[in-house]
Protein backbone atom coordinates (compact mmCIF):
# COMPACT_ATOMS: atom_id res chain seq x y z
CA UNK A 1 0.00 0.00 0.00
CA UNK A 2 1.14 3.27 -1.11
CA UNK A 3 1.51 5.72 1.49
CA UNK A 4 -0.36 8.22 -0.57
CA UNK A 5 -3.51 6.09 0.25
CA UNK A 6 -3.75 6.44 3.49
CA UNK A 7 -5.53 9.69 2.55
CA UNK A 8 -8.14 7.92 2.15
CA UNK A 9 -10.38 8.40 5.39
CA UNK A 10 -11.84 5.12 5.07
CA UNK A 11 -9.07 3.42 4.26
CA UNK A 12 -7.05 4.74 7.65
CA UNK A 13 -9.90 3.40 9.35
CA UNK A 14 -9.05 0.44 8.46
CA UNK A 15 -5.90 -0.04 8.49
CA UNK A 16 -5.77 2.05 12.40
CA UNK A 17 -8.66 -0.19 13.79
CA UNK A 18 -5.90 -3.49 12.86
CA UNK A 19 -2.86 -1.27 14.13
CA UNK A 20 -3.97 0.38 17.20
CA UNK A 21 -4.56 -2.78 19.57
CA UNK A 22 -0.95 -3.72 19.17
CA UNK A 23 0.32 -0.34 19.46
CA UNK A 24 -1.45 0.09 22.64
CA UNK A 25 -0.29 -3.49 23.92
CA UNK A 26 3.70 -2.12 23.11
CA UNK A 27 2.99 0.88 24.82
CA UNK A 28 1.72 -0.35 27.77
CA UNK A 29 4.67 -2.70 27.75
CA UNK A 30 7.61 -0.20 27.34
CA UNK A 31 5.68 1.93 30.14
CA UNK A 32 6.42 -1.08 32.42
CA UNK A 33 10.00 -1.63 31.23
CA UNK A 34 10.50 2.35 31.58
CA UNK A 35 9.16 2.48 34.83
CA UNK A 36 10.62 -0.58 36.46
CA UNK A 37 14.19 1.39 35.08
CA UNK A 38 13.09 5.03 36.55
CA UNK A 39 12.14 2.76 40.27
CA UNK A 40 15.34 1.05 40.01
CA UNK A 41 18.00 4.07 38.24
CA UNK A 42 20.01 5.44 41.66
CA UNK A 43 19.16 8.99 43.02
CA UNK A 44 21.76 11.45 41.49
CA UNK A 45 24.49 12.85 43.58
CA UNK A 46 23.42 16.31 43.93
CA UNK A 47 19.05 16.38 43.26
CA UNK A 48 18.98 13.20 45.10
CA UNK A 49 15.71 10.76 44.37
CA UNK A 50 13.61 14.10 42.90
CA UNK A 51 16.07 13.29 39.60
CA UNK A 52 12.97 10.44 39.49
CA UNK A 53 10.99 13.37 37.93
CA UNK A 54 13.27 13.70 34.98
CA UNK A 55 11.98 10.56 33.40
CA UNK A 56 8.36 12.11 33.19
CA UNK A 57 9.09 15.75 32.88
CA UNK A 58 11.84 15.53 30.10
CA UNK A 59 9.44 13.20 27.77
CA UNK A 60 6.65 15.32 28.61
CA UNK A 61 8.31 17.98 27.36
CA UNK A 62 9.73 16.87 23.99
CA UNK A 63 6.24 15.89 23.33
CA UNK A 64 4.82 19.50 23.79
CA UNK A 65 7.21 20.46 20.91
CA UNK A 66 7.04 17.44 19.11
CA UNK A 67 3.03 17.82 18.99
CA UNK A 68 3.17 21.27 17.91
CA UNK A 69 5.53 20.40 14.94
CA UNK A 70 3.82 17.92 13.89
CA UNK A 71 0.52 20.12 14.22
CA UNK A 72 3.15 22.91 12.07
CA UNK A 73 3.65 19.91 9.03
CA UNK A 74 -0.36 18.91 8.98
CA UNK A 75 -0.89 22.64 8.90
CA UNK A 76 1.45 23.05 5.71
CA UNK A 77 -0.56 19.70 4.30
CA UNK A 78 -3.99 21.68 4.78
CA UNK A 79 -3.11 25.05 3.47
CA UNK A 80 -1.04 23.88 0.23
CA UNK A 81 -1.96 20.35 -0.27
CA UNK A 82 -5.29 20.62 1.02
CA UNK A 83 -4.44 16.75 2.31
CA UNK A 84 -7.95 15.34 3.07
CA UNK A 85 -6.69 14.25 7.14
CA UNK A 86 -3.99 17.55 7.29
CA UNK A 87 -6.62 18.93 9.62
CA UNK A 88 -7.77 15.84 11.12
CA UNK A 89 -4.49 15.06 12.33
CA UNK A 90 -3.91 18.94 13.93
CA UNK A 91 -6.69 19.15 15.58
CA UNK A 92 -6.42 15.81 17.08
CA UNK A 93 -2.97 16.30 18.06
CA UNK A 94 -3.94 19.81 19.94
CA UNK A 95 -5.37 18.43 23.18
CA UNK A 96 -2.88 16.23 23.24
CA UNK A 97 0.10 18.34 23.22
CA UNK A 98 -1.66 20.40 25.63
CA UNK A 99 -2.24 17.73 28.42
CA UNK A 100 2.09 16.79 27.30
CA UNK A 101 3.03 20.79 27.93
CA UNK A 102 0.62 21.24 30.92
CA UNK A 103 2.26 18.08 32.46
CA UNK A 104 5.28 19.14 31.64
CA UNK A 105 5.07 22.49 33.06
CA UNK A 106 3.62 20.60 36.33
CA UNK A 107 6.32 17.91 36.71
CA UNK A 108 8.85 20.46 36.08
CA UNK A 109 7.37 22.91 38.79
CA UNK A 110 7.59 20.15 41.32
CA UNK A 111 10.47 19.27 40.42
CA UNK A 112 11.65 22.95 40.71
CA UNK A 113 10.73 23.60 44.48
CA UNK A 114 13.00 21.50 46.26
CA UNK A 115 15.72 21.61 43.65
CA UNK A 116 15.59 25.84 42.92
CA UNK A 117 13.65 26.81 46.17
CA UNK A 118 10.76 28.12 44.11
CA UNK A 119 7.83 26.56 41.91
CA UNK A 120 8.00 29.38 39.51
CA UNK A 121 10.36 31.39 37.74
CA UNK A 122 9.56 33.95 34.79
CA UNK A 123 12.27 32.72 33.20
CA UNK A 124 12.74 32.20 28.87
CA UNK A 125 12.27 28.80 29.37
CA UNK A 126 9.32 28.42 31.78
CA UNK A 127 8.13 31.38 29.93
CA UNK A 128 7.89 30.51 26.40
CA UNK A 129 6.54 26.88 27.58
CA UNK A 130 3.76 28.43 29.22
CA UNK A 131 3.16 30.51 26.16
CA UNK A 132 3.30 27.06 24.18
CA UNK A 133 0.17 25.75 26.58
CA UNK A 134 -1.89 28.89 26.33
CA UNK A 135 -1.09 28.54 22.21
CA UNK A 136 -2.35 25.08 22.42
CA UNK A 137 -5.94 26.50 24.72
CA UNK A 138 -5.62 29.09 21.54
CA UNK A 139 -5.90 26.81 18.96
CA UNK A 140 -8.23 24.18 20.76
CA UNK A 141 -10.62 27.42 21.07
CA UNK A 142 -10.09 28.57 17.42
CA UNK A 143 -11.32 24.43 16.06
CA UNK A 144 -14.77 25.12 19.01
CA UNK A 145 -15.45 28.67 17.81
CA UNK A 146 -16.06 27.84 13.91
CA UNK A 147 -18.91 25.28 12.95
CA UNK A 148 -17.37 24.64 9.24
CA UNK A 149 -14.44 22.48 9.73
CA UNK A 150 -12.41 23.38 6.60
CA UNK A 151 -12.49 26.73 7.38
CA UNK A 152 -11.73 26.12 11.16
CA UNK A 153 -8.91 23.80 9.60
CA UNK A 154 -7.09 26.91 7.74
CA UNK A 155 -7.74 29.40 10.24
CA UNK A 156 -6.13 27.19 13.12
CA UNK A 157 -3.54 26.41 10.16
CA UNK A 158 -2.42 29.47 10.27
CA UNK A 159 -2.51 30.66 14.01
CA UNK A 160 -0.35 26.95 14.29
CA UNK A 161 1.93 27.75 11.60
CA UNK A 162 2.89 31.62 13.60
CA UNK A 163 3.11 29.50 16.90
CA UNK A 164 5.73 27.63 15.49
CA UNK A 165 8.25 30.38 15.72
CA UNK A 166 8.05 29.41 19.65
CA UNK A 167 9.25 26.09 19.03
CA UNK A 168 13.17 27.41 18.32
CA UNK A 169 12.65 30.19 20.86
CA UNK A 170 12.01 27.09 23.85
CA UNK A 171 14.61 25.19 22.88
CA UNK A 172 17.57 27.40 22.52
CA UNK A 173 16.15 29.48 25.33
CA UNK A 174 18.47 28.43 27.69
CA UNK A 175 21.69 29.39 25.58
CA UNK A 176 20.10 32.93 23.96
CA UNK A 177 19.73 34.07 27.59
CA UNK A 178 20.62 33.77 31.52
CA UNK A 179 17.51 31.20 32.43
CA UNK A 180 17.50 29.06 36.11
CA UNK A 181 16.16 26.58 34.06
CA UNK A 182 19.64 23.90 33.33
CA UNK A 183 20.90 23.83 29.43
CA UNK A 184 20.14 21.19 27.52
CA UNK A 185 21.73 17.55 28.62
CA UNK A 186 21.09 15.12 26.03
CA UNK A 187 20.76 16.65 22.75
CA UNK A 188 23.86 18.61 23.05
CA UNK A 189 27.27 19.20 20.96
CA UNK A 190 29.73 16.25 22.51
CA UNK A 191 26.57 14.20 23.79
CA UNK A 192 24.75 14.03 26.69
CA UNK A 193 25.90 14.52 29.64
CA UNK A 194 23.94 12.22 31.70
CA UNK A 195 25.66 8.97 33.18
CA UNK A 196 24.03 5.68 31.55
CA UNK A 197 22.51 4.45 34.71
CA UNK A 198 19.75 7.43 34.41
CA UNK A 199 20.05 8.39 30.81
CA UNK A 200 18.71 4.34 29.91
CA UNK A 201 15.72 4.99 31.67
CA UNK A 202 15.04 8.73 30.70
CA UNK A 203 15.28 7.41 27.07
CA UNK A 204 13.10 4.08 27.75
CA UNK A 205 10.33 6.40 29.53
CA UNK A 206 10.97 9.05 26.02
CA UNK A 207 10.18 5.74 23.58
CA UNK A 208 6.95 5.09 25.78
CA UNK A 209 5.67 8.72 26.11
CA UNK A 210 6.07 8.69 22.25
CA UNK A 211 4.39 5.28 21.54
CA UNK A 212 1.17 7.19 23.75
CA UNK A 213 1.17 9.94 21.93
CA UNK A 214 1.30 7.70 18.52
CA UNK A 215 -1.30 5.43 19.80
CA UNK A 216 -4.03 8.41 21.24
CA UNK A 217 -3.40 10.49 17.97
CA UNK A 218 -4.21 7.98 16.04
CA UNK A 219 -7.23 6.85 18.21
CA UNK A 220 -8.07 10.64 18.09
CA UNK A 221 -8.02 11.31 14.49
CA UNK A 222 -10.35 8.44 14.10
CA UNK A 223 -13.04 9.66 16.26
CA UNK A 224 -12.36 13.10 14.93
CA UNK A 225 -13.52 11.49 11.00
CA UNK A 226 -16.30 9.65 12.42
CA UNK A 227 -17.38 13.22 13.85
CA UNK A 228 -17.18 14.58 10.47
CA UNK A 229 -19.49 11.78 8.95
CA UNK A 230 -21.84 11.93 12.04
CA UNK A 231 -21.87 15.89 10.36
CA UNK A 232 -22.33 15.44 6.79
CA UNK A 233 -24.72 13.28 7.42
CA UNK A 234 -26.98 15.68 10.17
CA UNK A 235 -26.57 17.81 7.13
CA UNK A 236 -27.75 15.59 4.54
CA UNK A 237 -31.03 15.17 6.99
CA UNK A 238 -31.44 18.83 7.36
CA UNK A 239 -31.18 18.97 3.84
CA UNK A 240 -33.89 16.13 3.25
CA UNK A 241 -36.07 17.17 5.48
CA UNK A 242 -35.88 21.09 3.83
CA UNK A 243 -36.47 19.57 0.17
CA UNK A 244 -39.44 17.17 1.64
CA UNK B 1 12.91 1.93 48.69
CA UNK B 2 13.27 5.47 49.98
CA UNK B 3 12.63 8.65 47.98
CA UNK B 4 14.13 11.01 50.46
CA UNK B 5 12.99 13.92 52.04
CA UNK B 6 11.21 15.05 48.47
CA UNK B 7 9.17 12.08 48.23
CA UNK B 8 6.24 13.82 48.69
CA UNK B 9 7.27 16.07 45.04
CA UNK B 10 8.27 12.68 43.03
CA UNK B 11 4.61 10.89 44.24
CA UNK B 12 2.37 14.00 43.12
CA UNK B 13 4.26 14.06 40.08
CA UNK B 14 3.83 10.59 39.15
CA UNK B 15 0.31 10.68 39.92
CA UNK B 16 -0.05 13.63 38.52
CA UNK B 17 0.83 12.05 34.86
CA UNK B 18 -0.93 9.06 35.71
CA UNK B 19 -4.33 10.88 36.09
CA UNK B 20 -3.78 13.41 33.02
CA UNK B 21 -3.27 9.98 30.77
CA UNK B 22 -6.27 7.63 32.39
CA UNK B 23 -8.31 11.02 31.25
CA UNK B 24 -6.92 10.98 27.92
CA UNK B 25 -7.54 7.68 27.61
CA UNK B 26 -10.83 7.86 28.95
CA UNK B 27 -11.66 10.63 26.86
CA UNK B 28 -10.66 9.09 24.04
CA UNK B 29 -12.77 5.90 24.47
CA UNK B 30 -15.75 7.70 25.54
CA UNK B 31 -15.43 9.97 22.53
CA UNK B 32 -15.03 7.14 20.37
CA UNK B 33 -18.32 5.56 21.90
CA UNK B 34 -20.21 8.80 21.54
CA UNK B 35 -19.34 8.78 17.62
CA UNK B 36 -20.15 5.49 16.65
CA UNK B 37 -23.63 5.71 18.43
CA UNK B 38 -24.51 8.67 16.37
CA UNK B 39 -23.56 7.04 13.37
CA UNK B 40 -25.49 4.13 14.48
CA UNK B 41 -28.65 6.01 14.79
CA UNK B 42 -28.31 7.80 11.93
CA UNK B 43 -27.56 4.62 9.50
CA UNK B 44 -30.88 3.28 11.60
CA UNK B 45 -33.18 6.16 10.33
CA UNK B 46 -31.55 5.26 7.04
CA UNK B 47 -29.74 8.47 6.51
CA UNK B 48 -26.42 8.65 4.03
CA UNK B 49 -24.02 10.77 3.83
CA UNK B 50 -24.24 11.56 -0.08
CA UNK B 51 -27.12 12.52 -1.85
CA UNK B 52 -29.09 9.74 -3.60
CA UNK B 53 -29.32 9.79 -7.42
CA UNK B 54 -32.26 11.45 -9.22
CA UNK B 55 -34.85 8.85 -10.15
CA UNK B 56 -34.40 7.76 -13.59
CA UNK B 57 -37.73 9.45 -15.46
Amino acid sequence: MALTDLANPTRFLALTARLLPWLAALTVAVFAIGLMLAWWAPDDYQQGATVKIMFIHVPNAWLSMAAWALMSIASIGTLVWRHPLADVAAKSAAPLGAAFTFLALLTGSLWGRPMWGTYWVWDARLTSVLVLFLMYLGVIALWRTVDDPSRAGRAAAILTLVGAVNLPIIKFSVDWWNTLHQPASVFRLGGPAIASSILMPLAVMAIAFTLLFVTLHLAAMRNEILRRRVRAMWLMQAHAAQGA
Amino acid sequence: MDLGPHANFIIIAYAAAALVVIALVAWILADHAAQRRLLADLEARGVTRRAKPPEAA
